[in-house]
């Protein structure tokens, strides 16, 4: 049934739980975030008051998308940044490198930003002969192992501290061995710190952009991020265009339930706001700020009002921290750029359901992301619409009824003939009594057994025994 | 989850749901049994199947609702509706209304839904029983299904009862708010994810050193027992229905 999409899920996952490195790594880490962030939401009220605030700002914000991302446009360029749109990503790096090469730079400094991964930015760089570093802790680690990131917080989550070692180590000249959390810091510091003056370009994404004033918002805890955007003399800034709020004043909201879901701090460490390049008398900061605005299927998305609400998201990422698949999986595993439940009901709107809509699969519905989602977003009811339209071939997804088959509809059609009819509904329970122990081990029956005790079949149902015990029918 | 409860009402449904019907039939018993030990009528209409769970979930949202029709014509009077089941219930709940969206029977899956209580939830808040226990000195650990905790928010309900039986020691499990992997056809679609769930789920289970593990929901029990059977762990698996109508009928 997988065999119509673009990557094997099935063999990833199957690596993924092989590795019982890895499955430690994210249990020890995925506790530890849960713990933090459940320290900081004490009073369940409340916290369901601030989500409630949360959800509505987000919503006003989508619900005129188009007249903010206008008003923004306009601010940003009455304050000196010049802003660009892309509808694709090959557009959005496109733009990114015309300025790059504008600027004659042959090397980039990069805070952390998603956006840019999923235009695989770094990738596109490096073909066209620049140098994308990155600052981030997590992302500096990963880019030495030469992977990408698993988690869209913490991109190196899903290795620990030994590892992290064993590679500074190998990978950078001089190093000697380490598993001490300061002293790994103290060797990415020292790498790092000369090529935020060295390099003429930085490359930053944007947590929230505020129309009102044409702000560009960036959370940050390791400072990085300020010597991105303030350091070299051209400063670029990647979004997707439904990180737009109206005011101002929505910001501290939304800050607040950012960094207590993510990371379980009151406020981080460093909270940027970026609002012109550098002006005349000012002693640093980027002689040109640019920000450039990628769609990438997010204005199909926010077409359907169902399917809008993915669009609500925060990225904070603690729908993942919390999900019982993602924390034995790991963010690698699900292939593309978001991982977990945010992942589950994103990517396959944006790659199309065709390729990545076996991600959907991987969810029990249990509920888990969408306790803890400050957005509030109804995940598994997302979940499900999406799994609807792999079957519909009238649905409104790119890529839906790519599964529709003649085979599973008749099987579902001859479930609901027998749920409805209660002569038959009789019938198949007494048969799955009487045939379900000697059924052979094929199908589902067969991965069931393979850890479980095939499943048992009372003698006389239900419906049987309440007849003998008298119980009334109406 | 609800902020007020009927009165104890004279007659009740029971809905036996699809799995007990066919596997835990005595479950059902006993939920019948335990309501009309309180002297409430229980009615069972021998129409009923299936919530319509399965397909809503899988992606046949036309097949759902077409079983789910059949259950709002299957109870009409205005009598509660009770469900052994978190999980059953939860979808008639929670999700009849959404599914109904649109649909002329909009407004009759509505009122339905407001009629529909999860057993244990039921027996605490409506008929507020007082159990007495009658069986030997036990311990047990609880499981509760993802639908009964964030869907029903009744966990509380079920321990509380497990908590009234005085020979009953309750250990909790360390994750208890994890899921088990079984998520009905979620244990099929990804066997291999599922597995590892369960025997985590497992794992936590013989931590707690309980002989029992009791459960509001058989598609839970039916995945976790599975596995522990496979695995010859010695611990058993019993519906809290049935479980408290043995320890208090004895
Ligand atoms: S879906 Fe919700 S929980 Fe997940 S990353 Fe987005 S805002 Fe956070």
């Amino acid at each position: 049934m997988d065999n119509h999409t673009g990557f094997d899920f099935r063999g990833n996952i199957r690596d993924a739980l092989g590795n019982s490195q890895l499955r430690k790594n994210l249990k020890f880490a995925m506790t530890a975030l849960a713990e933090k962030r459940r320290a900081i939401f004490t009073d369940k009220a409340r916290f369901e008051e601030m989500r409630t605030t949360v959800n509505a700002i987000r919503k006003r914000s989508l619900s005129k998308l188009p007249e903010l991302l206008d008003r923004l446009e306009k601010k940003c360029t009455e304050n000196g940044i010049i802003v660009h749109w892309a509808e694709t990503t090959a557009e959005a790096n496109d733009t990114v490198l015309s300025i790059v090469k504008q600027h004659g730079a042959t090397a980039v400094v990069k805070g952390k930003s998603m956006v840019s991964e999923e235009m695989h930015l770094n990738r596109f760089l490096l073909g066209n002969q620049v140098e994308p570093i990155e600052t981030d802790l997590g992302e500096f680690i990963i880019q030495l192992a030469d992977e990408t990131p698993s988690h869209i917080i913490v991109p190196a989550i899903h290795k620990n501290r030994g590892e992290v070692g064993k590679l500074f180590s190998e990978k950078i000249p001089g190093t000697p061995y380490t598993d001490v959390p300061e002293e790994l810091t103290e060797i990415a510091r020292a790498e790092l710190r000369r090529k935020y003056y060295e390099t003429p370009v930085g490359i930053s994404g944007v947590n929230m952009a505020v129309a009102e004033t044409g702000t560009l918002c960036l959370v940050e805890n390791e400072g990085n991020g300020r010597m991105c955007t303030t350091a070299p003399d051209v400063h670029i800034a990647i979004m997707g265009l439904e990180k737009v709020v109206e005011n101002l004043t929505d910001v501290p909201p939304i800050l607040r339930l950012l960094t207590g879901s993510a990371t379980g701090q009151l406020i981080t460490t460093y909270f940027n706001m970026i609002t012109s390049p550098r002006k005349a008398g000012e002693k640093d900061g980027p002689k040109e700020v640019h920000l450039v605005i990628l769609d990438n299927g997010r204005s199909d998305i926010l077409a359907d009002p169902e399917l809008r609400q993915t669009l609500l998201c925060i990225r904070c990422g603690t729908c993942l921290n919390h999900c019982p698949v993602y924390v034995r999986i790991g963010g690698h595993a699900y292939h593309y750029t978001y991982p977990g439940p945010i992942g589950e009901i994103l990517t396959p709107q944006m790659e199309g359901l065709e390729t990545a809509g076996t991600l959907t699969t991987a969810s029990s519905l249990c509920n888990a992301c969408s306790e803890v989602c400050p957005a509030m977003i109804p995940i598994p009811d997302l979940i499900r619409r999406l799994r609807n339209e792999s079957y519909d071939t009238g649905g409104s997804v790119k890529g839906h009824g790519y599964k529709a088959n003649p085979l599973e509809k008749v099987i579902w059609k001859g479930w609901e003939l027998v749920n409805r009819h209660p002569g038959l509904n009789a019938l198949s329970t007494k048969m799955a009594g009487v045939f379900g122990p000697v059924l052979p081990k094929a199908g589902p029956l067969k991965a069931w057994t393979r850890v479980r005790n095939r499943p048992t079949f009372a003698k006389k149902s239900l419906h049987e025994l309440v007849k003998e015990e008298g119980v009334s029918d109406e | 989850m609800r902020n007020h409860y009927p009165d104890k009402p004279k007659r009740v449904y029971f809905f036996g749901t699809c799995l007990i019907d066919m596997s835990y039939p005595e479950a059902g018993m006993a939920g019948i049994r335990l309501i009309r030990r309180e002297g409430v009528g229980v009615i069972f209409p021998q129409a009923q199947s299936c919530c319509g769970q399965p397909a809503y979930n899988s992606g046949f949202p036309e097949e759902a609702r077409a079983v789910a029709r059949k259950q709002l014509r299957t109870f009409p009077a205005d009598y509660p509706i009770v469900v052994p089941s978190g999980s059953c219930a939860g979808m008639m709940k929670v999700h009849y209304p959404h599914l109904f969206e649109g649909d002329p029977e909009y407004d009759a899956a509505c009122r339905f839904s407001d009629r529909v209580f999860e057993l244990t939830e039921f027996l605490v808040h409506v008929l507020k029983v007082r159990l007495e226990d009658r069986g030997e000195p036990v311990t047990v650990t609880w499981h509760s299904s993802c639908h009964a905790l964030r869907e029903m928010g009744v966990t509380e309900d079920s321990k509380r009862l497990i908590r009234q039986l005085k020979n009953v020691t309750l250990k909790e499990l360390e994750r208890e708010n994890e899921c088990c992997g079984f998520g009905g056809t979620f244990s099929v679609k990804q066997p291999e994810i599922s597995a590892a769930m369960v025997a985590d789920k497992v794992a936590d289970v013989r931590g707690t050193g309980a002989s029992r593990l009791i459960g509001g929901d058989c598609g839970c029990l039916m995945n976790i027992t599975g596995a522990m059977g496979k695995k010859s762990v010695p611990v058993t698996g019993q519906h809290i229905a049935e479980f408290i109508w043995e320890r208090t009928n004895g």
